[in-house]
């Protein structure tokens, strides 16, 4: 019998072929999804309220398990001791692997789950893939500009010697010489004589220069306000509550749109215009006006941001608790901003019992029939996802009506 | 780099094979691969085949090695053989001298399973690779035709990937034809000839449902779907024959995991005892090789198990105790009856055959269950309970974790509803699987499928339909 051949190692074909490239970009693509699908769940499990964003968050993987007929829990297994084994040993823990770390025969399909990390700035990304800031007209007159990027545009015989394109000039001197050649009648680079073929310099007409020009892409002016009730009755819950929700609209203002304005106003009995940090980190206490935060919003609006020249989002947080005697005011402030915003959202957050007991601002709302304006509540943090996309949803009709609370 | 050239792998072949050969050992022609760690992620992501079609769950099982891999919680298998002819095997480039001899010897002693064994009689070692990669070449074809495209190729593998194992356990059994099987079928219903008709009762006549499709329970449910939705398009079942064809493939190497290895460990070490090896090399040997076969507790080490059963199985019939030969003069050579066994079993009836009360002891294996979150023992191979430990283990390897199920009727209630039985032996399914399971199931019927099981003791029908999957009591 021959004897069996022996194939040596190649490391030219080794790194050529990266096989699975293509079925791991796919797979990658399916965990993607799978994050997209959970990130209701991811929300609210997280407190991703003020952290880095290079914060790594574990996110359990479900949708890219292969399924088959497979045996349940009550399926018993066989394993091997090490000697004096008795029953009643305790040999493993858990639902998500057998006992031990050897080879199994049976495959638990618990194997199957696993966790991948991403990053919070991934995640938020993913997260906001397919939002958009509803209704953003072009009410400007004045845009502006609003990524300046460097973009490339064709070539050049002329540049600055950074931005010269070596492999297009090279082309360029052999496409001379041939053509060169071939006027002279020669078709073969080796009938040319022997001096010739030594030298074959660069000419200027040879230097291709990469052309680059400035992109400036004009948007909308659009401010964003957010306005949270920060009184006594918001206790630590409730302001959790809105902070997650200010903070998911903040991250995606902040991701989508460069040149949006935000606003934070923070307001109880009295409002006042505070700093990013303020909003989402300072607490304080006393009684609730709702109408003071939106009358500072107004106030704010007539100084810097003309409603003929600015998209206007309004979103407001607060538990509802208002003083009686401010309802007439709020309705009328109310009204006002939903004249002169695109949008103006208010959000009820209500954990979860306290909805019956305490009053609440949803009802006084109830007359503001306004098209661009939009309640919801929130009871608790797993609210907080489906509302948000309630606000945000390019088809904002399909979402509403599966995500959002009645009002 | 390694301190050897492939000149002195040849050398080391050369010297292997003649061993072999006089130890009765009967192969195909081998090729050896050199590759490094990258190619031989990529060939286990891929079954060790040179070329197969794509599919995003190849992409998943090769990060996941990788990642164990980067993160060394599992090193490498020294090599893979591929049940071929000629056998391919691929060595890894980093292995020591000794751990290439060592390899080359096991590579043979798959190389004569895969020969021999009668479950790999149909797997047509021949065509091995150019099956592999027409089924490649397929599948690429109906993902580049713009009329089907990526998604719907994978959508259709997806649901044939989560059935592929569903198939009938023993293909070396020829499958009836419908019509065979409608013969058959009358053929019983008939009454037997009987010669004290004038005397006897004539018994009552139960004409056979001779239209019922199937006639008699179908296990193979991805060709059933193939022959038996008109919707499908030729491609969608291509696609289901293809994914059929390489379950058939690859299914003997399940049914034979335990023996398969057991068998080249045997004989890696019976080849590299006699070669006498330098006494460098003969140490760095029984390292390697107790590192292979030592017990992994709590699981099972196939390598080990197979190893020791096969040690028994030689020790039976050369030296078998008093008591052994009273019960049953084995006669042969021991020598013998490994080469028969290794022909004519599979794991099940392997180790049914020669796992006796004492060699499990010997082993501690043990029963567990599941208990709230633990794992507990609940058995042990003692007096009372090695019989009960013995036919779980017997359940639980080989096709034993692939539940049984069969289409009954593929137009149950008139309405082209296909219905399936679940043979329930203890076990109940995984409720979850079960429902994504039968979404593919029934993205490929395109109509309402139905499964009966038993769950928490109760008989229940699994549907999934238009509507969605619903669990209800049988009535």
């Amino acid at each position: 019998m021959p004897g069996a051949i022996f194939r040596p190692f190649r490391h030219s074909e080794a790194e050529r072929s990266d096989r699975s490239a293509g079925d791991r970009l796919r797979h990658r693509e399916k965990v993607r999804e799978s994050i997209r699908d959970n990130i209701a769940d991811i929300v609210a499990e997280e407190s991703i309220i003020g952290k880095s964003r290079d914060k790594i968050i574990k996110v359990p993987i479900r949708g890219v398990r292969e399924y088959r007929f497979v045996y349940g829990d009550n399926a018993p297994g066989v394993g091997q001791g090490e000697g004096e084994t008795q029953p009643g040993d305790v040999v493993g823990k858990g639902q998500k692997e057998g006992p031990g770390q050897g080879d199994k025969a049976g495959d638990r399909p618990g194997q199957d789950f696993y966790e991948t990390d991403v990053t919070l700035e991934e995640l938020i990304e993913t997260m906001f893939e397919d939002l958009e800031l509803p209704d953003l007209e072009r009410r400007a007159m004045r845009k502006i500009p609003a990524e300046r990027m460097a973009k490339r545009k064709g070539y050049r015989q002329v540049g600055i010697r950074i931005r010269l394109d070596k492999r297009r000039t090279a082309r360029e001197r052999v496409r001379r010489i041939l053509a060169t050649r071939r006027h002279a009648g020669l078709t073969r680079p080796e009938e040319t004589s022997a001096a010739d073929a030594k030298r074959k310099p660069f000419h200027t007409e040879d230097l291709t220069y990469r052309h680059v020009v400035t992109d400036v892409r004009n948007e909308s002016n659009a401010v964003v306000m957010c306005i949270m009730d920060t009184s006594g009755s918001m206790d630590t819950m409730k302001k959790y509550l809105a902070r997650s929700y200010f903070f998911l609209l903040y991250q995606f203002i902040a991701t989508k749109y460069r040149s949006v304005e935000l606003v934070f106003i923070a307001h109880h009995t009295e409002a006042r215009e505070v700093t990013e940090d303020e909003f989402f980190h300072k607490a304080e206490s006393g009684g609730t006006f709702i109408s003071s935060g939106y009358q500072k919003a107004l106030d704010i609006l007539s100084e810097r941001y003309h409603p003929s020249l600015w998209n206007i989002y309004v979103f407001h947080c607060s538990d509802g608790d208002n003083f009686d005697s401010d309802n007439p005011a709020a309705l009328r402030t109310a009204r006002q901003l939903a004249d002169v915003a695109n949008l103006f959202g208010y959000g009820e957050i209500k954990p979860l019992g306290s909805r019956y007991y305490e009053s609440s601002m949803l009802n006084l709302f109830r007359r503001l029939d306004a098209d661009n304006f939009q309640t919801v509540v929130i009871e608790r943090k797993e609210d907080i996802w489906p509302s948000f996309r309630a606000f945000l949803s390019k088809d904002r009709a399909k979402v509403a009506d599966s995500a959002a609370t009645p009002a | 780099m390694p301190d050897y050239s492939i000149t002195d792998l040849e050398r080391w072949d050369e010297i292997i094979r003649e061993k072999a050969d006089s130890f009765g050992l009967d192969v195909y022609p081998q090729e050896f691969e050199i590759c490094d760690h990258n190619d031989m992620l990529g060939y286990m992501a891929y079954s060790g085949m040179p070329s197969h079609y794509p599919h995003w769950s190849y992409g998943k099982s090769f990060e996941k090695l990788k990642t164990m891999y980067d993160y060394g919680v599992s090193g490498l298998p020294y090599e893979m053989v591929i049940n071929s002819n000629p056998a391919l095997a691929y060595l890894m480039r980093d292995n020591t001298l000794c751990l290439q001899i060592l390899t080359i010897a096991h590579v043979y002693g798959h190389n004569d399973f895969f020969k021999n064994n009668f479950n790999f009689k149909q797997t047509r070692a021949e065509f091995t690779i150019s099956t592999f990669k027409a089924h490649a070449h397929r599948v690429r074809s109906y993902i580049e035709d713009p009329s089907i495209g990526y998604e719907r190729v994978e959508n259709i593998l997806d649901a044939a990937h989560a059935l592929s194992l569903e198939m009938r356990r023993n293909r070396a059994i020829r499958k009836l034809s419908q019509d065979e099987e409608r013969q058959r079928l009358f053929e019983s219903s008939q009454p037997r000839p009987d010669p004290f008709h004038k005397i006897h009762r004539r018994p009552e006549y139960q004409p056979p449902d001779l239209r019922r499709v199937p006639a008699a329970p179908e296990e193979d449910l991805l060709l059933f779907i193939r022959d038996y939705n008109p919707y499908l398009a030729d491609w969608e079942r291509d696609l289901l024959t293809i994914v059929h064809e390489e379950a058939c493939y690859f299914l003997p190497q399940i049914e034979t995991k335990i023996m398969n290895e057991g068998w080249a460990s045997y004989w890696h070490r019976e080849i590299l005892n006699s070669l006498e090896l330098p006494s460098d090399l003969h140490l760095e040997f029984l390292v390697r090789h107790n590192q292979v076969v030592r017990p992994h507790p709590g699981g099972l080490n196939p390598y080990h198990i197979g190893l020791k059963v096969w040690d028994e199985i030689k020790r039976l019939h050369d030296d078998p105790t008093p008591e052994e030969k009273r019960e049953g003069g084995s006669g042969g050579s021991g020598y013998d009856a490994l080469f028969a066994t290794r022909s004519a079993d599979r794991d099940v009836s392997f180790l049914r055959r020669y796992l006796s009360e004492k060699l499990m002891r010997e082993l501690d294996l043990f029963q567990y269950e599941q208990r709230n979150d633990d794992y507990v023992v609940t058995k042990v191979a003692d007096k009372d309970a090695w019989r009960d430990v013995k036919e779980t283990l017997l359940k639980s390897i080989g096709t034993g974790t692939i539940p049984v199920i069969k289409i009954t009727d593929a137009d149950f209630g008139g309405n082209r509803t296909l219905y399936m039985v679940h043979e329930h032996d203890g076990r109940d399914l995984l409720l979850e699987y079960a429902e994504r399971t039968l979404q593919h199931l029934h993205r490929l019927w395109g109509r309402e499928v139905a499964l009966e099981s038993f769950v928490n003791g109760k008989k229940t029908i699994l549907t999934y339909n238009d509507q969605g999957f619903a669990a209800k009591p049988a009535r």
